[in-house]
């Protein structure tokens, strides 16, 4: 008897589920009509006015990167601080779009989230994310306000810091944070004989070059010498590989949720840094020292 | 006395009759419960508005089949891991309870130490005894000491689970009645004889379904080991997914990793239900 009962009651309770789940669409297809009637005038003109703009938070700019925010992106674990190269794009950008500093949040969202489909909880994120075509299916990417190598980091006292070929790499077990074209140019353009290891994040990458389980991790060229010259002592940026290696230059882009008209804005505010070269400023001030590093040639 | 009606009819009593009635009852009353919450959660999921492109990106055929072939030999290390390291617990976590139950006022020392480890490691989530392990610990550089990550992860996950399998063992220890250990003591058996021959046979039968359940978690727990480096089913499917950008690969390695938890589980149940049937000594639904 109990045993009827339940499976009843269960049922009873999933049509009930069921029922509430037709009544939320409902709730929202009847919201939408509104929602869009506010919309076009500001999608159809591309007005970039800061008032026309459809932001995820109301009246502020919302710009999304992960945590730890690390130099020389970031200073101090505080992208609010308008220090770090992409802190200081960031909040030239807002500028352009008529954003003051006042009027710009941040939100903390792990890198895979900012490259996920979906809505998303920030009107653009700026976290080193290389443009790829992949990731062109998911979100959508402003202007490149970035171009950057891919370069090797090892213990100075190491095999791989004698490294002057790519036939010298092949036989070196290497390492890069998942997801990142890092690790695409190693098991792609590198492919060394033994399988790449693969983290979640640099610091863990970072540890095991320190566990000594790596002989050598793969960063773009200004966290490599970051990490080299800051972060780790002993070690040291072994070489740099030329920007056409992976048939691919690794490009960094805003990140838009995809289909955000915002892009468009962000796209003619960064031309404009670029054009009156406020964006090579930004980039002078703090990537100056990613300026020599041994080119391996890739061939 | 032999006029008296007895004699069963011909055919099924009209219980019977009654019982088969109910059971087709229920049987019927299972089957259309099945159907409507089948259908409501059905029609939940694919009458919701993302449905589509949830649909793309979590259960593409291609990619599935794209992903398999590369997650599978991952999987192995999966497998390999999960096998040397349940073999490691089972008697670990032996001694761990053994030396807990000990009795003897001299090994009170060992009751301590194995009480502080249990506590510690039970307490701590398996993520940092990995990182500490798996990083910490070559950073040392020793002399002589291993720095391969799978290795260190196996011992982290060994470490673990312990506790958690050494607290089974003594729940099953402690279950066995004292008249047992009493009756072996007076037959002549030492203290240890009496826990190897009398004790411990019954403790690790009565334990074996939970010991199971254990496992079946640590099973799922191997993905862990993919934060120290190694490419095993779970990175090898995040690998998949960051480069194509469709998550059908978790899919294709949950169902590896189901491959081996779900047969444990049905094993589990069924040694769950013969252990109850024997304890009470027939069908007590």
């Amino acid at each position: 008897m109990a045993r009827r009962t339940t499976a009843l009651l269960a049922a009873g309770l999933l049509v009930l589920a069921a029922a509430c789940g037709d009544s939320e669409d409902d709730d929202e297809g009847s919201s939408n009509p509104t929602g869009e009637g506010a919309d076009p005038s500001a999608e159809s003109t591309t007005d970039c006015s800061p008032d026309a703009l459809e932001l995820v938070n109301d009246d502020v700019l919302t710009v999304g990167t992960d945590s730890p925010a690390f130099p020389p992106w970031f200073q101090d674990d505080d992208p609010t601080n308008g220090e770090g190269f992409e802190s200081a794009v960031a909040y030239a950008v807002a500028e352009e779009l008529g954003f003051p500093r006042e009027e710009v949040t941040w939100a903390t969202v792990p890198f895979n989230n900012v490259i996920a489909p979906g809505d998303k909880p920030f009107d653009f994120a700026i976290n080193q994310v290389s443009i790829t075509e992949e990731r062109e299916d998911a979100v959508d990417f402003s202007d490149p306000y970035y171009e950057t190598n891919q370069a090797l980091v090892g213990y100075e006292d190491s095999p791989a810091a004698s490294a002057t070929s790519l036939e010298d790499l092949r036989s070196l077990r290497l390492g890069a944070q998942v997801g990142t074209t890092s690790l695409d140019f190693i098991t792609e353009v590198i492919q060394p004989e033994s399988e790449p290891r693969v983290y979640n994040d640099n610091s863990s990458a970072k540890a095991a070059l320190d566990a000594q389980q790596v002989d050598a991790v793969v960063f773009d060229l200004p966290t490599a010498f970051y990490v080299s010259a800051v972060e780790m002592e002993g070690t040291k940026v072994i070489g740099q590989f030329p920007a056409d290696a992976g048939g691919e230059s690794d490009a960094f882009g805003l990140v838009f949720a995809e289909g955000n008209p915002l892009r468009d804005c962000a796209n003619e505010a960064l031309a404009t840094l670029r054009d009156s070269g406020r964006l090579a400023e930004i980039e002078q001030e703090w990537l100056s020292d990613v300026v020599d590093a041994p080119v391996i040639p890739v061939d | 006395m032999s006029d008296l009606p007895l004699a069963r009819p011909a055919g099924p009593t009209r219980r019977a009759l009654a019982e088969r009635a109910q059971r087709r009852r229920a049987t019927l009353i299972a089957a259309v419960s099945t159907v409507v919450v089948g259908t409501a959660l059905v029609a939940l999921v694919v009458r919701a508005p993302g449905w589509d492109e949830v649909r793309a990106s979590f259960f593409s055929g291609p990619d599935f089949a794209a992903a398999w072939d590369d997650i599978v030999p991952a999987f192995w290390l999966n497998v390999r891991v999960f096998l040397i390291a349940e073999a490691c617990i089972l008697v670990f976590a032996l001694l761990l309870a053994l030396a807990r139950s000990s009795r003897a006022p001299v090994l009170f020392p060992v009751r301590i130490l194995a009480a502080v480890y249990v506590d510690l490691l039970r307490g701590v989530p398996v993520l940092l005894v990995l990182f500490l392990l798996g990083f910490g610990v070559p950073a040392l550089r020793l002399e002589g000491v291993p720095n391969d990550p799978v290795f260190w992860a196996t011992v982290a996950l060994v470490m673990s689970y312990s506790a958690y399998v050494s607290e089974v063992y003594r729940a099953g220890i402690d279950s066995v009645h004292e008249s047992q250990r009493a009756a072996a003591r007076s037959l002549g058996l030492t203290s240890s004889q009496a826990m190897a021959y009398v004790v411990l046979p019954q403790a690790v039968r009565r334990v074996i379904p939970p010991l199971l359940n254990d496992f079946i978690a640590l099973q799922k727990e191997t993905a862990l080991v993919g934060v120290l480096g190694p490419i095993e089913a779970a990175r090898q499917a995040q690998l998949y997914a960051s480069r194509e950008f469709n998550f059908t690969s978790y899919v294709a390695a949950a169902v590896l990793f189901l491959l081996i938890t779900v047969p444990l589980t049905r094993f589990t149940d069924w040694l769950l239900a013969r252990q109850r049937a024997r304890v009470s000594g027939g069908r007590l639904a």
